[in-house]
């Protein structure tokens, strides 16, 4: 029998092969690397990733597909593929010493994050539910890894698993979904899916389909595991977490549910306002009661899920941009944030609770401003990336008739005030807190700290440009 | 007859999935799972897929399961821990259950499934081999997931050795 090849454009894959290429690289050279030299393999990181960057600008514009249409190239798939390289490479600076001060650093641990990025990647360019469900094991597999890194912790040890454990059993709901789309319509292209006429089992698969996303973004109620992985894990792998796998999986999220089931849209948009609704309130009801700042920042995490999800029952261009937008902006911010809390971290111990950020205005005056700015920006304040981002959300929501969303979730944003708010008045009215001394910030961080608040205040004060990249861009 | 021998072994199915959940005692849950795996590899045969049955029972009732029981032989948990944890959860689980077993009941009974059948027909696969046929799509159709696949089972090994070596 004669085998036909698939059309092999490997140039619409680029900026996945470069960084599945750079990690296979840092992973062999954990083995030729003395434990003084592991830094260098950080900074291979950062090359695999920029020049992956450098590759999906390329595909600008681009409008193709490969593989037996299994992978398109789209605005929509470059510009979230370059808000997680940006997500990665901030994290990847933060954790350089962050690394050396938890003794986890070594190959495995970059290796671990370009192996989810890889995941990543292909999951927003991904055309068919089997890549999207492949792309979605692979982000994942490493993340739970790395939730565990720390094993002399116990708290990441059972962040890992747990992580683990409930992560799997959502993934058997997505190939339950996968199977019944199938089953329903012949195929897993997703454009192929929307072309198809709708049935029962087309709608339950949805639903289950649904399942899969909704826990890897943290949607109400499968949110349970996410307070617990995110206080556990290494603060560096938390940070990453809360901004690159929500990127992803929106974007897939997007994508299946725009492109493929736009015919069921009278069903799923009544139950994905709904679930927007307790996710918002939820999270930031939860938020407030918080002590610990990670956990605050984990239930904040779950309030953001529900602001994006607004802008997919919007539908249309508007909420298209609007959650790309929101993504990025999302990104940036809570990377900063993530990152002042590293970077007041003295040795192995870390400011985790809101009281231990007393007084640091008058000691770190810089690093209290930024932090002040990011917490203002997770809260919606102008001039800041997070203002506009919710602006473009709730305006798309009002323009597609769904006010009242809108209107709920700007309560919600009014309520997330007061605990973004906590350690910034913590900061600048408390008297210091004893036995913290002077926090020491170390270049790097100082850089990914920079770079995340130029990038904050930038698409705060300049959104036309992102904007203007972000619309149009879901190719079908 | 053919109809018959499905019946036969969905209903074998059924019961051991259903055993797997309510056997109180780990091995005997793993054993039960094992009839699944085989009574689901019956089905496959059916379905003029026997590479697919074969691959069911080498890596699911052979390797998997091995792996189970030697699991629960390394762990040996007590008989029925944990049970009272979940007190509250278990009358919502069935009710969840029972409202998605009666949303697929629904979708079986509008039986609204597509009659187009795909390219392989038991003539087609007659004459160009079950494990060719599977073998060609691998490399052409599904390449790129086939790829991706290699790299997590890497990423599967790598987690594994860094959670699991000396330091």
């Amino acid at each position: 029998m004669s085998l036909s090849v698939p059309d092999l454009n490997l140039r619409i894959i680029a900026p996945v092969l470069i960084v599945a290429i750079s990690a296979l690289v840092v992973l062999l050279g954990e083995l030729v690397t003395s434990s003084a030299q592991k830094r260098g393999l950080g900074y291979a990181s950062l090359v695999g990733l920029l020049a992956a960057g450098g590759a999906a600008m390329g595909l600008w514009d681009a409008h193709a597909v490969a593989f037996r249409e299994m992978v398109r190239a789209d605005n929509f798939g470059v510009f979230l593929t370059l808000t997680i390289l940006a997500g990665a490479v901030l994290c990847i600076l933060l954790s350089f010493d962050f690394t050396r001060a938890h003794r986890i650093e070594t190959g495995e641990y970059y290796a671990l994050i370009l192996f989810s990025v890889t995941g990543m990647l292909l999951m927003v360019t991904a055309a068919d539910l089997i890549i999207i469900f492949l792309a979605l094991e692979l982000l994942s597999l490493p993340l739970y890894i790395l939730a565990a890194f720390k094993r002399e912790d116990e708290r990441s040890l059972e962040a890992g698993l747990k992580y683990f454990l409930l992560g799997a059993f959502s993934s058997a709901f997505f190939l339950y979904g996968i199977a019944l789309v199938y089953g329903a319509t012949g195929t897993t292209n997703l454009a192929r899916i929307a072309a198809s006429a709708p049935s029962e089992m087309l709608l339950i698969g949805a639903g289950l389909l649904l399942v899969g996303f909704a826990f890897k973004v943290a949607l109400v109620p499968f949110h349970w595991w996410t307070p617990d992985v995110y206080e556990g894990a290494p603060t560096t792998i938390t940070a990453f977490m809360s901004v690159a796998v929500k990127a992803a999986a929106f974007g897939a999220f997007l994508r299946a549910f725009l492109v493929a089931l736009p015919a069921l849209a009278m069903d799923w948009r009544v139950v994905l306002a709904i679930i927007a609704v307790l996710t918002m309130t939820l999270g930031n009801v939860a938020a407030l009661l918080q002590a610990n700042i990670k956990r605050m920042l984990a239930y904040s995490s779950i309030a953001h899920a529900g602001y994006i999800l607004i802008a997919l029952v919007a539908m249309g261009g508007a909420g298209v941009s609007a959650a790309l937008f929101y993504l990025l902006a999302y990104t940036l911010t809570n990377l900063g944030a993530f990152g002042a809390v590293i970077a007041l971290g003295e040795g192995e111990r870390e400011r985790l609770n809101v009281s231990d950020y007393g007084g640091l205005a008058r000691m770190q005056p810089l690093l209290a401003a930024m932090l002040t700015v990011f917490m203002l920006s997770l809260a919606g304040f102008p001039p800041f990336a997070g203002f506009v981002g919710k602006f473009l959300i709730f305006g798309a929501a009002v323009q597609n008739g769904w006010a009242w969303l809108a209107v709920v979730g700007v309560l919600n944003s009014l309520v997330s005030v007061y605990f973004y708010l906590r350690p910034v008045v913590a900061m600048y009215m408390s008297e210091p807190v004893e036995g913290w001394g002077a926090p020491r910030v170390a270049p790097l961080v100082a850089l990914a700290l920079v770079l995340a608040l130029i990038g904050v205040i930038a698409l705060g004060v300049f959104p036309a440009p992102a904007i203007a990249l972000a619309a149009g861009g879901l190719g079908r | 007859m053919e109809l018959a021998i499905f019946y036969l072994f969905a209903s074998i199915a059924i019961v051991a999935a259903l055993g797997m959940v309510v056997l109180r005692n780990a091995v005997h849950s793993a054993l039960s799972l094992a009839v699944v795996f085989v009574a689901l590899a019956a089905l496959y045969v059916l379905l003029n897929a026997p590479f697919i049955a074969a691959a069911q029972v080498m890596i699911y009732a052979g390797a998997i399961l091995i792996l189970f029981v030697f699991v629960i032989m390394l762990l040996s948990p007590r008989v029925d821990q944990g049970a009272g944890a979940l007190k509250w959860q278990r009358p919502l689980a069935a009710l969840c259950g029972l409202v998605f077993a009666v949303e697929l009941a629904i979708v079986a009974a509008s039986a609204l499934l597509p009659t187009e059948r795909g390219p392989f027909t038991p003539e087609r696969l007659a004459e160009i081999g079950d494990v060719q046929a599977v073998g060609a799509l691998l490399f052409t159709d599904f390449l790129l997931p086939f790829e991706i696949t290699s790299l997590l089972l890497l990423v599967a090994m790598v987690g594994v050795i860094v959670l699991a070596k000396k330091r």
